[in-house]
Formats: C-alpha cells, sequence, structure tokens
C-alpha cells in the first residue's frame, strides 16, 4: 500500500505495510536515522517525532494514519526554538551517551513552541514522558530554562 | 583465538604513529597481572600505539581505545593528548579506535575493554605519553623546516613557532611522520596544565544534539536483513521444535532459522521481522530451565546468607565469641535482580564475506567479542568497527560475549551478506545478565563506649564470573565482585567477618553499574546508620569516629557533604559514604514524605577522583549515577514468578526514573594531585543508602528490601 505524507518539507511516499510503525518507515525506509527506538509502546519517547506540528511517538504511530500529514524530524527541525534548544544542550553539554536526545530535543522544542516561558512543572509534564537512562534530567531542566532565556531574548 | 584486523585501513592518510613499546609493555604487564592475568596477551610483537592522527585540514583525531557511552573518554582522553601537545581544543576530534588488542589493550585488562570504571585511570599516562610523543615529532620537523634548533621551538594552542616562524600541526604533519618517534617521551608538570582540570566543551554534544550521532541500529549496509530471535520464556529453556510456517507468510519475512539461543526471523525490514517472530509458533523444552520464583529464591538465599557460605572473605578477631551474651542487632537486605536498560536495547551489524567478516556493535569487550565472532564463523579477520552506544551501564560488558555470539551464530545461519540483529526492549527486560539477585544478613553488637564490637556479615548472591571465560582470573579464589565493598570497611571494627554463599541458578547475572557496590553500599551504610542511631551518635560525626584517622579520603569527602548540605529544611536527611572504583563519593539526600513514598528532593554529592581531568564531566557522571541509583532504589526489580516466568516486560512494568523525580543535585570535587580513578560508577552506590537512612530517621521505618515502591 503507498501512503504519501512530508517528512522534513519533502513529499516522501511509502510502499509498506500500513500497519508498520512510523518510525520504522521513517528509519528503515527513509534512513531518517536520528529518530530512535527505545521501548516500541510509547513509554520512553526516544522516537518522537512532530506531526502536524505536536509531539508524536512514531514507535505507535502506523504509517496509515500520516496519510496527508506534515511530519518534522530531528534531521529537519528549525525555527527559533529548536535553535534555541539545541544551542542550549550544546552549552551545558546536556547527552551521556546521546540516544535519547533527538527525542529529549524533540519534546522541548514542541514545549517552547507552546508555552514560551516554561515553569518547573511544565517542565515536568511536557518531559515526563521521554525517558534518559543516563538521568541528564538534571540539564534537560537547565537547557529548557537557559534555551527560554534566550527566547525572550 | 587468531584475530587479525585489517590494518591498511587505519594507516591510510596522514598518520603520526606514536611508538610507546617499552611504557607500553610495562603497564601491560603489571596491568595484566592485577585483573585479567590468565587471559592471552599480545602477540608479544612491539607494535606502534597509533593514537593521533593528524590531517592536511589541521584536526588532530584521537583515536579512543574505549567505547563511549555517555561516560566521557572521548572528551577526557582526548584532553590528555591535547594537552600534552598544546594542541587547541577546537581542532581535537575524537573516534573510535579498531579492535586490536595489540595496540588498544585496557592497561588494567590486557585486552580490549571498559569496565571498572578504568578508562581514565589506564589511559592517563598512556595518552599524555602518546600526546607528548607527537608534540616532540612536530617540534623536530618544525625545527628542519626554521633551521632552528628544537629547544627555541614552542607550541601554543597548536600553532608551533620560533622567531617569526610558525606553521600549523596540519602544515607539519607530513614531515612530522618522517620523525622517529620518541622512545619515552617527557610530559608536563601537573603544574603546567592548560587545559586538564578545566570545563571543555564535550566533543561529542553537537552530533548527539541533532541527531547526526552514528549508533549501531544506524548502520544500514547494502543488502542487509534485520533478525530478531525468539528468546525462551524461561531462563535455561531451549527451542524444542517450532512451526514457522505462519512467519514466511509475513510479508518481508525473508528466512527463518534456529540458533542456539532460540529461533531467528530474517527479514527485509525491522517491522517485519517482529511481526514474522510474532507468529512463530515454539515448543520449549524447559527441563532445564529456572522453575523457582523469585520469592522462593529470596527465602533459600536468606537461609543461605544467614548460614554464612563455603567462603569466609574476612575474618579479624572472634565475632561468634563477641556477640556471645551481647545484644544483637540484625538485619536482613534483599535485592532484586536488576535489568540495565541502556535506551539502545542490544544490536550489531554483521557483514559477512569470503573469509573475512565486518561488524558494527557497541562493543565493550572488544577483545572477547571479536574472537567470539571469529570463532564461531570460522574466519581469521574480523573488523570490528566499537560504535557510539546508548548506554550500558555494564550490559555490553560480557564475559561470555554472548550478544556478539548471537550476532555471528545469527549470520552465520544466513550465510554471506550483512544481517542486522537487534533486541527489542523485552527481549532487553526478559534477556537476563542482571545485577545478582542478593540478600545480606547482618549482626553486630556495640561496645560500651558506642563503637562496633562485633560484625557478622553474610552474603547469598550468584558469581558474575564463574563459568564465564574470565573465571581463570579468579585463580581458584572466590569472585570479589560478589562481595567487594563488604571486605575491607572504613568503619573500625574489633571482630569483622564476611562470609560468601556462592548461589546457583540458570538466570545468567552481570556486573550492573557499580557490581557488588550497588548492594553493598547499600547493606553496610543502612547497618552502620543503624548502629550509630542505637547509640545515640549523629551519623556524620559517628562515622567520622569510626573511620578514625586511617580514612583521610572517606573522611575529606563526609566532612565535604556536610558543609556542603543544608538540612535545615523541614524533610529527612540521610547520608552514606562509599568508595568504589578507587574513587570516594559521600551523598546527603533531602527527602520528603509523600503520602508513605519518599520524594527525593535534594542531593548534595562530595568526590575524589582524584585529578579532575574534566570537571563537568565528573559532575554530569555524579548526576547521572545519582538518577541511576535512584531508578533502583525506588522501582526497578525483575521478578520470576512461580513456575520461572519473568513478570516485566517493558519500562511500563520496569520502571525507571523519570525527570520530575529527578531531585536538584550539586556536587562538589574534592581538589586533589592524586592520579584520576574512575567516576562512571561511584556516583551510584551511596545514593540508595542515604534515602534509606533518611527515612528511617524520619519515620522509624527502615527500608531493608528494594526497590521501596514496587510497581508490578
Amino acid at each position: 500500500m503507498t501512503i504519501s505524507f512530508t517528512v522534513n518539507g519533502e513529499e516522501r511516499s511509502v510502499d509498506v505495510d500500513p500497519d508498520t510503525p512510523l518510525l520504522w518507515v521513517l528509519r528503515d525506509e527513509l534512513r531518517l536515522t536520528g529518530t530512535k527506538f527505545g521501548c516500541g509502546i510509547a513509554q520512553c519517547g526516544a522516537c518522537t517525532v512532530h506531526l502536524d506540528g505536536s509531539p508524536r511517538r512514531s514507535c505507535v504511530t502506523p504509517v496509515s494514519m500520516v496519510e496527508g500529514s506534515d511530519i518534522t524530524t530531528i534531521e529537519g527541525l528549525s525555527g527559533p526554538e529548536a535553535e534555541a534548544v539545541q544551542a542550549a544542550w550544546r552549552a551545558i553539554d546536556v547527552p551521556q551517551c546521546g540516544y535519547c536526545q533527538s527525542g529529549q530535543v524533540m519534546s522541548a522544542t514542541a514545549l517552547l513552541q507552546q508555552v514560551s516561558s516554561p515553569s518547573d512543572e511544565d517542565i515536568d509534564n511536557a518531559m515526563a514522558g521521554n525517558i534518559c537512562r543516563c538521568a541528564t534530567y538534571v540539564r534537560i531542566r537547565q537547557a529548557i530554562h537557559d534555551a527560554a532565556r534566550t527566547l525572550e531574548g | 583465538m587468531n584475530i587479525h584486523t585489517n590494518r591498511r585501513a587505519f594507516l591510510s592518510g596522514l598518520i603520526v604513529a606514536v611508538a610507546l613499546p617499552g611504557l607500553a609493555r610495562a603497564q601491560q604487564k603489571s596491568g595484566a597481572a592485577a585483573f585479567f592475568n590468565e587471559l592471552p596477551e599480545g602477540s608479544g610483537e612491539l607494535s606502534a600505539n597509533a593514537f593521533i592522527r593528524i590531517a592536511p585540514d589541521n584536526t588532530v583525531t584521537v583515536l579512543i581505545k574505549h567505547i563511549e557511552f555517555g561516560q566521557g573518554p572521548y572528551t577526557g582522553l582526548t584532553t590528555l593528548v591535547a594537552e600534552e601537545m598544546d594542541a587547541d581544543w577546537s581542532q581535537m576530534r575524537a573516534a573510535a579506535a579498531p579492535a586490536d588488542v595489540e595496540k588498544y589493550a585496557n592497561l588494567a585488562f590486557g585486552m580490549q575493554g571498559t569496565g571498572g570504571s578504568t578508562a581514565m585511570a589506564n589511559s592517563f599516562m598512556q595518552m599524555r605519553k602518546a600526546g607528548a610523543g607527537a608534540r616532540a615529532m612536530l617540534i623536530a620537523a618544525a625545527a628542519e623546516r626554521f633551521g632552528v634548533p628544537a629547544d627555541q621551538i614552542t607550541i601554543d594552542k597548536g600553532i608551533v613557532s620560533a622567531g617569526g616562524q610558525s606553521a600549523t600541526f596540519g602544515e607539519l604533519a607530513e614531515a612530522a611522520a618522517q620523525q622517529t618517534a620518541p622512545e619515552d617521551p617527557p610530559v608536563k608538570d601537573p603544574a603546567q596544565f592548560r587545559l586538564i582540570g578545566t570545563d571543555l566543551p564535550k566533543v561529542d554534544s553537537s552530533a548527539k544534539t541533532d541527531g547526526s550521532a552514528q549508533f549501531t541500529l544506524d548502520v544500514y549496509r547494502d543488502g542487509m536483513l534485520t533478525a530478531v530471535v525468539a528468546h525462551p520464556p524461561k531462563f535455561g529453556a531451549k527451542a524444542a521444535s517450532f512451526d514457522d510456517s505462519a512467519a514466511l507468510q509475513v510479508a518481508g519475512v525473508q528466512k527463518v532459522a534456529q540458533v542456539p539461543t532460540g529461533v531467528a526471523v530474517y527479514a527485509d525490514n525491522t517491522y517485519a521481522a517482529l511481526k514474522g517472530r510474532d507468529a512463530l509458533e515454539i515448543e520449549w523444552d524447559e527441563a532445564e530451565a529456572e522453575t523457582r520464583s523469585s520469592d522462593a529464591m529470596i527465602e533459600e538465599w536468606t537461609a543461605a546468607a544467614k548460614a554464612g557460605g563455603k567462603w569466609e572473605i574476612t575474618k579479624s578477631g572472634d565475632v561468634e565469641a563477641a556477640l556471645e551474651g551481647a545484644e544483637v542487632v540484625e538485619a536482613t537486605y534483599v535485592f532484586p535482580y536488576l535489568a540495565h536498560t541502556p535506551m539502545e536495547p542490544l544490536d550489531a551489524v554483521v557483514e559477512l564475506r569470503d573469509g573475512e567478516a565486518e561488524v558494527w556493535m557497541g562493543s565493550q569487550m572488544q577483545t572477547g567479542d571479536q574472537g567470539t565472532i571469529a570463532k564461531i564463523l570460522g574466519v581469521e579477520n574480523v573488523r570490528l568497527h566499537t560504535m557510539l552506544a546508548g548506554g550500558s551501564f555494564g550490559r555490553r560488558a560480557t564475559p561470555d560475549s554472548h550478544f556478539a555470539a548471537e550476532a555471528a551464530e545469527v549470520a552465520k545461519a544466513n550465510g554471506k551478506g550483512a544481517v542486522k540483529l537487534m533486541w527489542t526492549r523485552e527481549d532487553d527486560v526478559q534477556g537476563g545478565y542482571y545485577r545478582p539477585l542478593t540478600v545480606h544478613h547482618m549482626r553486630a553488637a556495640l561496645d560500651d563506649q558506642g563503637g562496633i564490637k562485633a560484625w557478622d556479615h553474610g552474603i547469598a548472591t550468584q558469581s558474575v564470573i564463574m563459568g564465564t571465560p574470565f573465571e581463570a582470573m579468579l585463580q581458584g579464589g572466590p569472585d570479589s565482585t560478589a562481595f567487594e565493598g563488604a571486605n575491607e570497611l572504613h568503619y573500625a571494627m574489633a571482630n569483622h567477618r564476611l562470609r560468601w554463599a556462592q548461589m546457583e541458578s540458570p538466570v545468567p547475572t552481570l556486573w550492573w553499574r557499580s557490581v557488588g557496590h550497588t548492594h553493598t553500599g547499600f547493606a553496610v551504610e543502612c547497618f552502620i546508620d543503624e548502629l550509630l542511631e542505637k547509640a545515640g551518635k549523629d551519623p556524620i560525626e559517628g562515622r567520622l569516629a569510626l573511620m578514625g584517622e586511617d580514612h583521610p579520603r572517606e573522611r575529606a569527602v563526609l566532612q565535604r557533604v556536610a558543609e556542603m548540605a543544608d538540612q535545615s529544611g523541614d524533610y529527612g536527611y540521610g547520608v552514606a559514604v562509599v568508595k568504589s572504583f578507587g574513587s570516594y563519593v559521600a551523598q546527603i539526600a533531602e527527602i520528603e514524605d509523600r503520602g508513605g513514598i519518599p520524594h527525593v528532593r535534594r542531593v548534595w554529592c562530595a568526590v575524589d577522583c582524584g585529578l579532575a581531568v574534566n570537571p563537568n564531566v565528573v559532575r554530569a557522571q555524579m548526576e547521572g549515577g545519582i538518577g541511576y541509583g535512584l531508578s533502583a532504589a525506588l522501582y526497578s526489580e525483575v521478578t520470576l514468578d512461580e513456575g520461572g516466568l519473568i513478570r516485566q516486560r517493558n519500562w511500563d512494568s520496569y520502571r525507571i526514573l523519570r525527570l520530575p523525580e529527578m531531585p536538584a543535585i550539586e556536587v562538589a570535587i574534592i581538589a586533589s594531585a592524586e592520579a584520576p580513578t574512575g567516576v562512571g560508577e561511584p556516583g551510584t552506590p551511596p545514593i540508595a543508602p542515604a534515602i534509606a537512612n533518611a527515612w528511617r530517621r524520619m519515620t522509624g521505618n527502615a527500608y531493608r528490601r528494594l526497590p521501596i515502591i514496587p510497581v508490578a
């Protein structure tokens, strides 16, 4: 079955089993490997992408559901919030192993797109679904606050 | 075992090969004796240690012999080289060294591998010498070019100059490569360090922020198949027969084959492989399977811990006589099996060609993994690429190379071509190689002054090492990873006995971030805290008194953390101090009672790891170590039900710490001129006892079984 959607601004069509999770289409078919597999059941957030502007766990999103949608992966992430988040991430060396960080950056960027100056509680709510087994959480929280301050200018 | 890697590939381009035969031999010999002394050493040839590559574009790439999975060797080892070369940090790069035991052995192991928080400790002089050697060659080349004596040349931030002349490393690289590498180049006096000891930005943060960092899962080869293996539902079971007719009907599934560890499904893509595996019908032979429940094992382990077991590890004085007639304090501590659950599940790509294989894998024990793959595939030449790994915490350091073996078996059953083997999270949580289920039984009596008159400690746990190829290094002795941290205590006690009961089970076990200290640190630090409370002593002052003057570094971290901690809130406070892997860590936790459950608000941490090469990385490892320890203290356990089925499957039931549960953390690093020790593991052990002590002092209830909040 052929399914068409936009990824990082490009029209893409794939001919796959419609049940295939978007995650495996992105990785195996489109070779966008920045989006990671961690659990397969929407527990860890390593596979987070933006689907029509909102964060979405691609591991539990059948590709048939994204027909006609607009998808952004870490490779195509752009805009002031994304730049502020990634700059803040680098400035305080958030990543350790780095494997979950694509998903963290996607969730954090989506948060700042919704809430320009998030409280600790906003961060808790937005980021609770993203596991970091290295427990870089202290720095994730700080980097989000730093990015928000950058955006305020 | 005969390992030949393709050296030519790594000699292409411009390489300044730094030969350090004398140093490498001497260190390897002494280091090997200390640890993996029975494992085969290198071929004995005096080979060059090639760690540094200088490119015409003026980048300096340091080949890192240790796997990078977040603990920081890419940055730390690169710093050592940059320091001795007087390079500019912006020109430095890090890349994985090939798997080659002759050049890249861990000097503490005598084989290539990472573990025991040894990456910095064993590399400290080696990488500095490598950098100093490269520097000497650059200076010799510059002396020729400039026509001045070498002693008139200086290097500052990557610029080599004398008088009015200057050149970059890149410009000198080709001429430098023609110079003779010095035998034993002098290294800097630490007083001259400009980079070591500073918070240099990590070399890998950028690629780990934009999704471009390449992990094993990201390797795609032409024509590659993806494989998953159906593993038995119980430990020790085997596939007796299987029906693959439905699996082969799944679009994209190419093949099904039995391998020693289960039944492999090969497909064109990951989803088809997973769907195919779900469609398999397998009969399992459970004759040899573990069928005891965790509860039954805990009962058995507890009895064994009380009885003491056959290994008497520590014996000073006469514990039995000292306890006779005394008021005896007793405690039993129970620790579950724990999975490591690194973010990236185990995976490997094996490409089998004529007489050789190429492997991409987050290998933590390259020498063993490479040899295992070569043996199974029957090829001499195995090129192993050590990939960035999405965490490990010990999971990828397997004495039996079981995952490399499964990847090789899966490749072998497929024949020529490339296969990616991937474990799912369920494979990971249910796949064994756990921190062993462990029970401690402790008895103690106080003397009239509140000192410890007698301390009797029994530990029941499986051995991680016995029964594996690493057993030879024990030379018939006990497996110290079962009781490390309980045998030599930093507290004075008149009579001390430690015994280990070695337990057996088909459940495979493995070292888990900080190994034995994960449970001995808890048992010792909780029990001592209870004894101090019973004696009416302050937890800090009481510990300091028991330490006496013999443990200055333990004292220093404890005193420092006590100074840092603000214990004035209306909360519970608890302390613990654990030395592990040569580093000393003390932590104080501030906890709040949230409906009968501890919520950890803040943690103060003082660490002495010798010279802190990159203090920011040290702080990050303390933060991460605390978070990792918190998961286990609060939530994580793998339990076997009656019959031996594993209760947990994924992170829904094997719960780990999430961002809202992470405390604020303040880390202080003790200034030290001692050689650097490790930081990957030592941050983990103190947090669980610090929380438990805080809770007990606040509520009167002692947690003696982990996790504190069972989930499933």
